[in-house]
């Protein structure tokens, strides 16, 4: 199986495209039927209950947004998982990129004196 | 396998030695790429495609509760195989470009579903043992090492129990009914037993990807340790039903402690694979006619959206 791929990757998309144009097709320009092209991701979140985060749950493909929390509600929430859903379109998404994670990071990797547990009390102080 | 790993590479290995996930954006050798693109939307694929025979019974479904449990059934299959088609366009694959590898032949999907349902007993049999199957292989992928292929087998797995419980369950009734009702009991487990256990796909000494896959931790298990478990579960749990399965060399071996099984007529299995199954043509057909059928559809809503885009732009200026 010969396939060309193109990575388009959650953080690329804004850089790929500008806001509102459509993903470019892919190398099958052969496509034996449909032309049109896709509808655009969304990334969807979903707040499992009244008082938690939304929390990442996935994406999918919808025209709209009306349409992506429509798609949403019967992808990932066919068994009450949620009570509230954000979408977002994936182009909108801006990552932290992972080849700089360590040095991104580093910062706060040397500074343990931000946790309480750094500190050491007399015993007789039983709750600070 | 002493060759000369990249700096990315080794780092890479690492990583999977020491269970950590692989994320869409960290790097990841090429051929790791495209042994999961081509795992996930095969397996999507066959979540679609799996959607065709049960479809078959849909209106035909012998109660309203029964007719219920199936469509709600068919819909977690539409929702699995989305979870799968966006976990492997993370990896940089469009969906159209999937879609088009379905529908083109170019991609597979599992051979099992091109196998006909005949009776309302297949529905139940391919519950307990398509889907049970399936389980089998699916459990271990959700620790699989890429992070979006895990997270995307947690939520499938989580739903999957149900498709194997209803399965038995309305086998349960067939095996407590008429003597007609446990012919065709009986009948459709004879017809999907082996087929299930081809599910599993070749055996070790013939799968030369395995290696690989097990090293980069995709695959936990290899196939033929997944068939024995199943071929050790389903022995026992076709006693409930009052059956047997279609195998004369089936008994248990308490050296080994698991059951000694049949020879796998790998001929029938190559012979589904490259097409020539019973059903391989219809269903590739009722996916391309859906596909076409709906262009209209996906058209339409297109052109509303950017209507409505338009119009907002106008509203706000």
């Amino acid at each position: 199986m010969n396939t060309t791929i193109r990575i388009l990757r959650y953080g690329d998309y804004d850089a790929m495209q500008k806001a509102g144009s459509n993903i470019p097709a892919t190398n099958s320009s052969n496509h034996a039927t449909s032309t049109a092209p896709e509808w655009p991701l969304w990334e969807v979140f979903v707040r499992s209950k009244q008082g938690l985060d939304h929390k990442h749950v996935g994406s999918l493909h919808a025209a709209d947004a009306a349409m992506a929390i429509e798609n949403a509600r019967d992808v990932y929430t066919r068994r009450q998982e949620g009570v509230s859903i954000w979408v977002v379109e994936s182009k909108y998404i801006h990552a932290s990129n992972p080849d700089e994670a360590d040095s991104f990071y580093e910062p706060a990797s040397d500074k343990v004196y931000r946790h309480p547990t750094f500190y050491d009390l007399p015993e007789a102080i039983k709750h600070m | 396998m002493e060759q000369m790993l990249s700096p990315e590479a080794q780092h890479f290995q690492e990583k999977i030695d020491k269970e950590i996930k692989i994320e869409p954006k960290d790097w990841m050798p090429e051929k790791y790429r495209h042994t999961l693109i081509r795992q996930i939307s095969q397996h999507a694929h066959s979540e679609i495609i799996g959607m065709l025979p049960e479809g078959n019974w849909i209106t035909r479904a012998p109660s309203l509760k029964r007719k219920a449990i199936l469509l709600a059934k068919v819909q977690d299959e539409a929702g699995h195989g989305l979870y799968l088609y966006a976990a492997a366009e993370t990896l940089g694959i469009s969906r159209d470009e999937m879609y088009h590898q379905l529908h083109t032949g170019k991609a597979k999907y599992s051979s099992i579903f091109n196998y006909p349902t005949l009776t309302w007993a297949d529905m139940g049999v391919v519950g307990w043992l398509v889907d049970g199957a399936a389980i089998m292989n699916q459990v271990p992928l959700c620790r699989t090492s890429y992070g979006p292929y895990a997270r995307a087998m947690v939520r499938i797995c989580k739903e999957e129990s149900f498709h194997q419980r209803q399965g038995f369950d309305s086998l349960l009734v067939l095996s407590k009914g008429t003597p007609g009702q446990r012919r065709m009991l009986q009948d459709a487990i004879n017809r999907w037993w082996w087929p299930s256990l081809m599910m599993f796909g070749p055996t070790d000494d013939a799968s030369p990807n395995t290696v690989q896959s097990m090293q980069w931790k995709i695959k936990r298990f290899t196939n033929d340790e997944l068939r024995q478990k199943f071929v050790d579960v389903c022995a026992e749990q076709v006693k409930l039903l009052g059956c047997t399965l279609p195998d004369p060399d089936l008994k248990w071996n308490a050296e080994r402690g698991h059951y000694d099984f049949g020879a796998i007529n790998w001929q029938e299995f190559w012979n589904v694979v490259s097409g020539n199954g019973p059903c391989n043509k219809e269903r590739i057909e009722a996916r391309r006619k859906a596909w076409d059928n709906g262009a209209w559809v996906r058209e339409a809503a297109s052109a509303y959206a950017s209507k409505q885009q338009a119009k907002q732009a106008v509203a706000a200026a």
